[in-house]
């Protein structure tokens, strides 16, 4: 009985609400069929062989299975993709937050100019630039510079020796890493009322470190969590940098991602029950990572 | 004041910092400024050097003799492709205006109601457009591409459009803009008797300046990058970024044209970047995620 009547209550206020649900549906269609479907999809079809032309047909674990047990370069590629994301997302992390924190120092104009400076980089994608830097002929601007020092005397093969593709893409991600999470924090840092200073001062703090921890890092945990959330995603799936810049694949996959993977089983070979279960794993450790790191900002912030 | 309080608040002054730290910071941020802009330097650089000058040993940081060549090349070299180089222009503007307009305007409609109303589901909506910012990369364009097959939009302009006219950053940047405004103001207009569209449009938006450029820069931002590698097959269908790495993707001969193409694709957004920097960075203090 009970049930009921509540079961009416939310229908009594769901009608009431109606105006609500109509300006929220434009937007809700569309996010639902391009957001909310294929996340959805990715885990029923990950368990399925699927061509895109033939019903999909179920196949238990198999495809993981597969992953785990006998893909050498599925292996190879979450070492690479840990290997870069523990690079580029903590690096790029702190560099945004230690970026912020000076630029707010400077006065208004330098303020203006050096944001733009460091945010141009990611406005979009001219990282072509950087082949030229990385030619492996003596017209590299890189060999050449190396050659001039005398620290190398031959020409280097930065996009194609199996030892540098790596670390060339780790470069040019971190230099294209200062988004929205780096505009973000610098907001943050703008946003702390003056105040708090003045507070922190009277009860004790002596120097920019503590006031760093006391009063910074508290009032400013959302923007905190919100670059995290910004440098996970972009460091977890990068790829088409990789793709565009060392080639596809890379030497001996050397700089072959998870996502450069679930890109070459989805769309190379049309295998989507591979692709989609290689990306439910990606999406798996992106969420416990993000919640992981929900909590760690909790404890900072008290 | 105590002298302690007195230093203390003006080192946090930010133009009136103390000198030596601030000095330092400077030199900090110049350092590290001239290795992010030194690239850019360089595709600027490269476009203007006339071919000749490529081939030169040691290579030089700057053009002799600067030209325009590779921007009339950029127009002939895409020109091959049987489509000329404007209509990939009129492409990656039509596809950049359509997001962007669609994007605001929906982002704006969903984020008012989200951020200033309690109804059935409201909690779950908000939830999941927070968790859907991990998911909004590459990595469902996979799973997209089966949707836009199922829907017939596949090799046609509206699967550059649609997938990217619903981002969830627009509508979470949005929320959290609009729940710092005072809820007096749309009661007011509710007691004129305004419907919850007239109140987003007449009362909310108009309030809502600096989220709303915010929205539009990373809207334009990502619509003029989208590339559609996957979704268009059709040359007359394809965008500027596609015809640039068609370009940049030819070898080093081109590589004059590639960055010629590079300096024409950063213009617009860093154009536009500019002119509303105050507005983002105030829409970014609010960009946090409460949980």
């Amino acid at each position: 009985m009970r049930k009921k009547s509540e079961l009416r209550k939310t229908f009594r206020e769901i009608r009431k609400n109606k105006a609500c649900y109509a300006m929220l549906a434009p937007f809700m269609i569309l996010f639902i069929m391009f957001t909310v479907i294929p996340v959805a999809m990715s885990l029923p079809i990950g368990f399925t062989d699927f061509n895109m032309v033939q019903k999909p047909e179920f196949v238990g674990l198999s495809n993981f299975r597969t992953l785990f047990l006998s893909d050498k370069i599925f292996m190879s590629s979450i070492r690479v993709t840990i290997v870069f994301a523990l690079l580029t997302g903590p690096v790029s992390y702190v560099l945004c937050f230690l970026i912020a924190w000076l630029i707010n120092g400077m006065p208004r104009y330098l303020r203006t100019i050096f944001t733009l400076i460091f945010y141009i980089p990611s406005l979009a994608a001219v990282y072509t630039v950087w082949q030229l830097i990385f030619s492996g002929d003596m017209n590299g601007y890189l060999n050449s510079f190396l050659i001039d020092l005398g620290v190398i005397n031959a020409p280097a093969q930065w996009l194609t020796d199996g030892r540098y593709v790596l670390g060339v893409t780790i470069v040019v991600q971190l230099w294209i890493s200062l988004g929205a999470g780096f505009l973000a924090l610098r907001a943050g840092f703008q946003n702390i009322d003056p105040v708090l200073y003045e507070a922190g001062a009277i009860e004790g703090i002596r120097n920019k470190w503590q006031e760093l921890i006391y009063i910074v890092i508290p009032s400013m945990t959302p923007q905190l969590m919100f670059a995290a959330v910004m440098q996970i995603v972009s460091s977890f799936t990068a790829g088409t940098v990789a793709q565009n810049l060392v080639g596809f694949p890379s030497t001996d996959y050397k700089a072959h991602t998870v996502m450069t993977h679930a890109y070459d089983y989805g769309w190379e070979r049309y295998e989507m029950g591979y692709a989609s279960a290689i990306c439910m794993i990606l999406f798996i450790i992106m969420f416990f990572l993000s919640r992981l790191i929900a909590k760690g900002l909790k404890k900072i912030a008290g | 004041m105590p002298a302690e309080v007195k230093k203390l608040k003006e080192s946090n002054r930010p133009a009136g910092r103390k000198h030596g730290g601030t000095a330092l910071s400077f030199v900090f941020l110049t350092i590290l400024g001239l290795f992010m802009i030194f690239p850019i330097y360089l595709t600027v650089v490269m476009a203007v050097k006339p071919v000749e000058e490529l081939f030169v040993f040691p290579p030089k940081l700057y053009a002799m003799r600067p030209t325009l060549d590779n921007f009339r090349d950029m127009f002939a070299a895409v020109r091959q492709n049987r489509v000329p180089f404007s209509r990939y222009v009129f492409n990656s503007v039509f596809v950049t205006v359509s997001v962007t307009a669609v994007q605001c305007i929906f982002a704006s409609m969903a984020a008012f109601v989200l951020a200033k109303y309690r109804f059935p589901g409201s909690r779950m909506i908000n939830g999941v457009i927070v968790t859907s910012l991990l998911y909004q990369s590459s990595v469902i364009y996979i799973m997209q591409y089966m949707v836009m097959a199922k829907l017939h939009i596949i090799d046609s302009p509206l699967a550059l459009i649609l997938p990217a006219a619903a981002s969830p950053l627009g509508v979470f940047l949005m929320r959290q803009s609009i729940s710092q405004m005072p809820d007096a103001m749309i009661d007011a207009a509710k007691v004129d008797g305004a419907g919850l569209f007239r109140i987003c449009w007449q009362i909310v938006i108009p309030n809502q300046k600096p989220a709303l450029m915010t929205l539009m820069i990373f809207a334009f931002q990502a619509a003029w990058n989208i590339q559609g590698s996957g979704v268009i097959f059709r040359e007359q269908y394809k965008t500027l970024p596609a015809a640039v790495a068609q370009v940049a993707s030819s070898g080093m001969a081109r590589a004059g044209v590639a960055m010629a193409a590079s300096v024409f694709m950063l213009i617009p957004p860093a154009v536009v970047f500019i002119l509303a920097q105050r507005y983002v960075i105030e829409t970014m203090a609010h960009s946090g995620i409460r949980d």
